[in-house]
């Protein structure tokens, strides 16, 4: 797997992340972390007319964490917030594009875990991230 | 002269275990085990002695009268003997084979700290402990009313003794304190904090997951009254780690868990506790490990434990010169020549989890995070470390390639 890791997409996104930063009043505002190894997100949202009108983010951590936040920010601007709710593990993975060991997929997923407790309130079990 | 392993010594080593053999083709590169601080791997001897005892001796200890077990049941014992013998203990009854060191100093937090710690009572650890010297006595501290003292670290990942020497002056029950640092590789003064501890009345447990397997350990000459360490970081199997307890206090304590092999009889009333070490050994134990332990510490003490710790000692001054080499590199802990073969760092701006996936990409096995001492971290002021840690069969040619592994994540992240 590990040639693919520095596959330019991720290194890209990771030294140039899509909508970083914060936004004024946002909607929705959630910050969580990888406490086994530090990665940091947080996530934010306006809506309007029930769409995502502008998401940002902001963390630090390693490159697939914060690879995996900025590919999200792209996939979910723009869109219904009921579409948005639709996205799951499978396409947080198939965006990062890598095969992932364990406990780095806890790396490419807290993106979405941010995004699910922010967005709708709901808390991935660890379990849920296998 | 300094008794230390020749290059060719390196090689023979190398040949008893078998790993190096299997894993070699992996990504067509060789492998390069950099985490023996998280367990160490396994020679030969130690592998044949499993299957040795399941295709030869495998039956219950302390139990059947056939033969076999009373087989068992020496070979068993006589591996608490090695044990005492390679730690310089009186005798094997001051040797408990538990899990692993962490539930050593379980045992020793629930029996002996019920026991003797009570509310306002000082129980002393240090900044640079490992979770498994922190979190039983925080435990223990919470159910008591006790508190605990965290020696400081100077900004060398040395141990202030001038701090010790004050929360030493407070109503002291307990000094807790690791042998060698699994992040710093910093080693402490064991046998002065013993002496400093003992003068104010405290009890004194060492943990000594990275000491006993990397130099020669004598505990009367410590003069600590427990010490605990694991199996699996020796050579050893997993699911085998020891508890050292001078006899009078393992005596005076109650029992651990209860069940069989612990009692000397049992009436629907109450129990007699067994002899030692037995009494905390309820429930058949890891026999075949234990046993296999023993093959582990035969073959250290061929090796000669002066020269393990000589060798370690000028694989981490090599190391330390050559990681120099890395722009951006920091790294933590006292200079080279005063620690062990354990080094922990960062490069600048690069997560530990992306170093040891380059690392990996190599077939370079490293440690990435906060190897279970998170409140050292935060003293650090860092989440997370990279961690490289050496043991006999590492070569000179591997921290080469380690540097290159790091100049190339260097690279790569920019």
């Amino acid at each position: 797997m590990d040639e693919e890791l520095y596959k330019e997409n991720i290194l890209d996104h990771y030294k140039n992340p899509r909508n970083y930063g914060e936004i004024e009043n946002p909607d929705i505002s959630y910050f969580d972390t990888n406490p086994l190894c530090g990665d940091e997100l947080q996530l934010q949202i306006k809506v309007k007319d029930g769409k995502a009108d502008d998401v940002k983010f902001k963390g630090k951590g390693c490159s697939i964490s914060q690879a995996s936040a900025s590919m999200l920010t792209e996939m979910i601007q723009g869109k219904d917030m009921e579409e948005i709710k639709k996205i799951g593990k499978k396409e947080i993975l198939d965006a990062v594009g890598l095969q992932l060991g364990p406990s780095r997929i806890k790396c490419a997923l807290l993106s979405l875990k941010v995004l699910k407790a922010g967005a709708y309130g709901l808390k991935t079990e660890d379990e849920d991230e296998e | 002269m300094i008794e230390t392993f020749k290059p060719e010594d390196i090689i023979n080593i190398r040949k008893d275990f078998p790993i190096f053999n299997n894993f070699d083709k992996l990504n067509g590169k060789k492998l390069i085990y950099l985490d023996s601080a998280a367990t160490s791997q396994k020679p030969s001897v130690v592998i044949d002695a499993l299957h040795s005892f399941y295709s030869k001796s495998n039956a219950n200890v302390h139990r059947g009268i056939y033969t076999l077990s009373e087989e068992a049941t020496i070979k068993y014992e006589e591996a608490h003997k090695k044990v005492a013998g390679f730690i310089n203990a009186k005798s094997f009854r001051e040797i408990v084979f538990v899990r692993n060191t962490t539930e050593a100093i379980n045992l020793v937090a629930y029996s002996w700290g019920r026991k003797n710690i009570g509310k306002g009572d000082v129980i002393i650890l240090s900044q640079m402990e490992h979770h498994s010297n922190i979190v039983p006595w925080q435990l223990l501290a919470r159910e008591k009313g006790a508190v605990i003292k965290y020696t400081e670290i100077d900004d060398k990942g040395k141990l202030r003794i001038d701090k010790l020497e004050n929360h030493l002056k407070e109503k002291v029950k307990l000094v807790a304190i690791t042998q060698m640092s699994n992040v710093l590789g910093t080693i402490n003064p064991v046998k002065e904090i013993t002496s400093m501890a003992h003068k104010a009345g405290a009890t004194v447990l060492i943990d000594g997951a990275q000491g006993v397997p990397h130099e020669p350990t004598d505990v009367q000459d410590i003069g600590c009254d427990f010490y605990a360490f694991s199996g699996h970081k020796m050579l050893g199997p997993t699911g085998i780690g020891v508890l050292y307890g001078k006899k009078e206090l393992l005596n005076d304590m109650p029992p651990f868990l209860g069940g069989g092999d612990m009692i000397k009889s049992v009436s629907f009333e109450e129990a007699r506790w067994n002899d030692l070490p037995w009494k905390f050994e309820a429930g058949t134990p890891a026999i075949a490990e234990g046993i296999a332990l023993g093959s582990a510490i035969d073959y250290l003490k061929s090796l000669g434990m002066a020269k393990v710790k000589n060798y370690e000692k000028e694989l981490a001054i090599y190391a330390m010169d050559k990681l120099r080499d890395v722009d951006s590199i920091e790294i933590y802990g006292p200079p080279a020549g005063e620690r062990g073969g354990i080094i922990s760092f960062n490069l600048k701006d690069v997560h530990p989890h992306d170093v040891a996936s380059v690392l990996s990409s190599e077939n370079i096995a490293i440690r990435a995070g906060h190897h279970c001492a998170q409140p050292l971290h935060d003293r650090l002021g860092v989440t997370a470390s990279s961690r490289a840690s050496f043991y006999i069969y590492n070569t000179i040619d591997e921290i080469d390639a380690l540097v290159n592994g790091l100049k190339k994540a260097r690279k790569i992240y920019g």
